[in-house]
């Protein structure tokens, strides 16, 4: 894979109104479900108690539900995980009592040799974890917008941003459609994507205000998307291996990592794509539609500027 | 002038064989050290962990810093009791306490250990407070026998004996049976004399009847059950949990022996599949840089490992997610530089000087590219909660050494090669074409 930018004909540009509208589609239909069907939130933002049972063999639903009702517990929801279905996730609405749990983890110990992970959240911890996290993620995009702004431009750190919501709402967008339950770790993901999101993005930034200083004339919409095009070309080796091989990373724990990261694994797949995708096709686009009015802009104020002194 | 020739630097070849040797002698020797000495969380060795609420029993006393720190205090010396190994015991926020007990073989007894909030109380039947833990003497509590039936029993230490007389003068109002001074453990609003006294497991330790003024700072708890395992416990727990706050469990995690050391195995296994992808695909794409590259992230993942022990760090799942994706950061750092240099090559610059304007070019792009991502570990840190922190922490170090290793390491290593002049003319193992190369 070798993209010469004389020779390659990929125009970025051009198209950029096909990738607005597909990414504006799967965002506002992310953004319907969100606000229709929501997250399917995990016990760590809403409250109540999980308890997985690691069985000595394939388990059924019904049969750890039975084992559940032989100590007069009864869950909300019963799913089973592991590759052999050798583990159960009960769920409980409302917190268990520590009896309770202490009951559940000593029968089944004694069924199946291992005590079952217990995790219990009240309601007030739940919902400040959901604040903090909501706070980080303002907080680290107004972070990351000045710094932006101060090593580029404004209108860098602009379409940056746009294109780090685009990436943190298409996770977001994925995880409402496919009903996986969202934990803290989740959030950490999320918030890795948007740091890895920028990093992307700035690096065909880098490239694309380093060719515009090589340019001798950049006046029109078409200068600038020659720009664009020769800067995404240019890196589009570099942005390709970097995906793939951090999806390798991510897609290995994603299929061998066990459940417990399974969640955190997916979105950062989910994100790592969708972030290549947004500098690709979203930020850089972005960019020349800012540029481009910016110098019309001050085209049409020298103008007058010369018919005043005229 | 007469023009010098310019042969090859083997010594430089030398160095890059004899740097590669030390590191691989270095990680051969004492990687597994280094591994086997970091700390895992309790999500991959199991145990548990519990938040807890802390509220001030008293009316007049407040949640303060100073009460907090005598909390942990407490917590620790009643985790000792336990004889637990590295517990974490810390505050969070203005009222909370986390304690963390990786490795606990018994948590059933452990949790209730932790759990009894040990307030000690006496109080008369009709369930007026006389005293609490604030009256008696902290750390007062032993394990004794009694002088004359020589069986076990607790006896505490009082403030003041004044109270004491004062407080069995009450008792003594009472008309027999009910002259009685109930030892109350976790005394609840809703809890009453007439129902506890007969009920199997009791809060009430002991209600010895009063039937004269005791003058004296030392109380007996009597049973007709104790054992001595029972009272040296009671006396550990008394010391420990003798401060008057209250103890609320709002967030707990638990995570059974056999479930961390699964999920474990299988992050490690998920890692070194998801490593051995990358170091495949490196060298297949970048060739003789490829070979660096792998070096490179080798020595990293070895130095992020002693930086972690340095740190006594824990290492948990979400760790273990960060420092793969640090890998992630260290191959975009290397693969920015290698597609740097080729661009360079291509243009019809000679590999040194390719490799000079390439590694130049690269850096301030790593450099921004790390820095965004430190910034949102950052805030990741300051406003998470200690899973999150944890997975903070270990990105933000993954990054720096990540730099490290893929920028100087990549740079010292492959500049070795192309400086001793060997790879002149030979772009392709840089994997760029002749063809590609446009002529200056």
């Amino acid at each position: 894979m070798n993209f010469n930018h004389e020779t390659t004909k990929l125009d970025f540009v051009k198209h950029r109104k096909k990738f607005f509208t597909f990414s504006a589609v799967l965002i506002s239909v992310g953004i319907i479900l969100l606000s229709t069907i929501g997250l399917n939130l995990g016990i760590d933002f809403s409250s109540g108690t999980t308890m997985d049972v690691l069985a000595d063999e394939t388990v059924t639903e019904a049969e750890i539900a039975e084992e559940f009702a032989s100590i007069g517990l009864e869950p909300d929801d019963i799913t089973l995980a592991g590759d052999e279905n050798d583990v159960g996730r009960a769920v409980f609405i409302g917190v268990l009592s520590q009896e309770e749990t202490l009951e559940a983890q000593r029968h089944f110990e004694e069924l199946y040799g291992s005590v079952p992970t217990v995790s219990s959240v009240t309601p007030i911890v739940g919902e400040e974890l959901a604040m903090n996290a909501l706070i980080s993620v303002l907080i680290a995009c107004v972070g990351i917008i000045i710094y932006v702004s101060i090593r580029f431009q404004f209108m860098y750190g602009l379409a940056a941003i746009v294109a780090l919501f685009h990436d943190a709402l298409f996770i977001l967008a994925v995880f409402s459609i496919i009903q996986w339950e969202v934990n803290i770790p989740f959030i950490a993901a999320v918030l890795t994507i948007i740091g890895y999101s920028i990093n992307d993005t700035i690096v065909t930034f880098d490239r694309i205000r380093e060719n515009m200083k090589l340019e001798e004339r950049v006046k029109t919409f078409e200068d600038v998307s020659r720009v664009v095009n020769k800067s995404l070309i240019q890196t589009l080796a570099r942005s390709i291996n970097t995906v793939l091989t951090v999806v390798f990373a991510a897609g290995a724990l994603l299929i061998f990592g066990g459940e417990a990261i399974r969640t955190f694994s997916l979105a950062l797949v989910v994100g790592l794509v969708a972030g290549t995708y947004s500098s690709l096709f979203i930020a850089a686009q972005l960019w020349a539609v800012l540029k481009a009015r910016q110098l019309k802009r001050a085209k049409f104020k020298s103008q007058d500027v010369q018919e005043s002194e005229a | 002038m007469k023009k010098k020739k310019r042969g090859v630097q083997k010594w430089r070849i030398a160095v890059f064989f004899v740097l590669v040797a030390f590191f691989a002698g270095l990680i051969a020797t004492n990687v597994t050290d280094h591994a086997d000495d970091i700390r895992l969380g309790l999500d991959l060795q199991g145990g548990f962990e519990v938040l807890y609420e802390v509220t001030p029993v008293g009316e007049d006393q407040e949640v303060d810093r100073e009460l907090l720190t005598d909390t942990v205090a407490a917590i620790n010396a009643r985790i000792d009791v336990l004889g637990v190994s590295e517990p974490n015991v810390t505050i969070e926020g203005e009222d909370r306490v986390r304690v963390q007990l990786a490795g606990v073989t018994d948590q059933q007894s452990a949790r209730e250990l932790l759990s009894t909030e040990a307030r000690l109380s006496l109080r008369d039947v009709e369930d007026n407070l006389l005293l609490d833990g604030s009256d008696f003497v902290e750390g007062g509590a032993r394990s004794n026998f009694h002088g004359e039936t020589n069986r076990p029993i607790v006896s505490i230490t009082l403030r003041d004996a004044n109270q004491m007389a004062e407080v069995s003068r009450h008792v003594m109002e009472y008309d027999p049976p009910d002259n009685r001074m109930a030892i109350w453990l976790d005394y609840d609003e809703d809890d009453s004399f007439a129902e506890e006294i007969n009920k199997e497991d009791s809060k009430i330790v002991s209600a010895p009847s009063v039937t004269r003024v005791l003058n004296t700072t030392d109380i007996m708890i009597e049973s007709q059950t104790f054992t001595v395992e029972e009272t040296q416990h009671l006396a550990g727990i008394l010391n420990a949990g003798a401060l008057p706050v209250q103890l609320d469990e709002i967030y707990s995690n638990s995570v059974g022996a056999s479930l961390g050391e699964r999920a474990m195995d299988l992050a490690i296994t998920a890692g070194f599949i998801g490593i051995a992808l990358i170091f495949a695909y490196m060298l297949l794409y970048y060739r003789f840089m490829g070979m660096i590259a792998v070096i490179t992230l080798s020595v990293y993942i070895y130095f992020v490992l002693v930086v972690f022990n340095w740190m006594n760090a824990v290492l948990t799942l979400p760790g273990i997610a960060a420092l793969i994706l640090g890998v992630g950061m260290a191959v975009d750092a290397n693969i920015i530089t290698y597609e740097r240099i080729k661009d360079e090559l291509r243009s019809g610059k000679s590999s040194m000087s390719a490799f000079k304007a390439g590694s130049r070019r690269s850096l301030s792009t790593i450099l921004d590219a790390n820095i965004t991502t430190i910034l949102a570990a950052g805030v990741l840190f300051y406003y998470g909660t200690s899973a999150v922190q944890g997975f903070a922490i270990m990105l933000i170090t993954s990054i720096l050494v990540s730099f490290i290793t893929a920028v100087f390491g990549s740079r010292l290593l492959l500049g070795l090669w192309v400086n001793s002049r060997i790879l002149n003319k030979k772009p392709k193992l840089f994997g760029v074409k002749e063809s590609e190369i446009s002529e200056l």
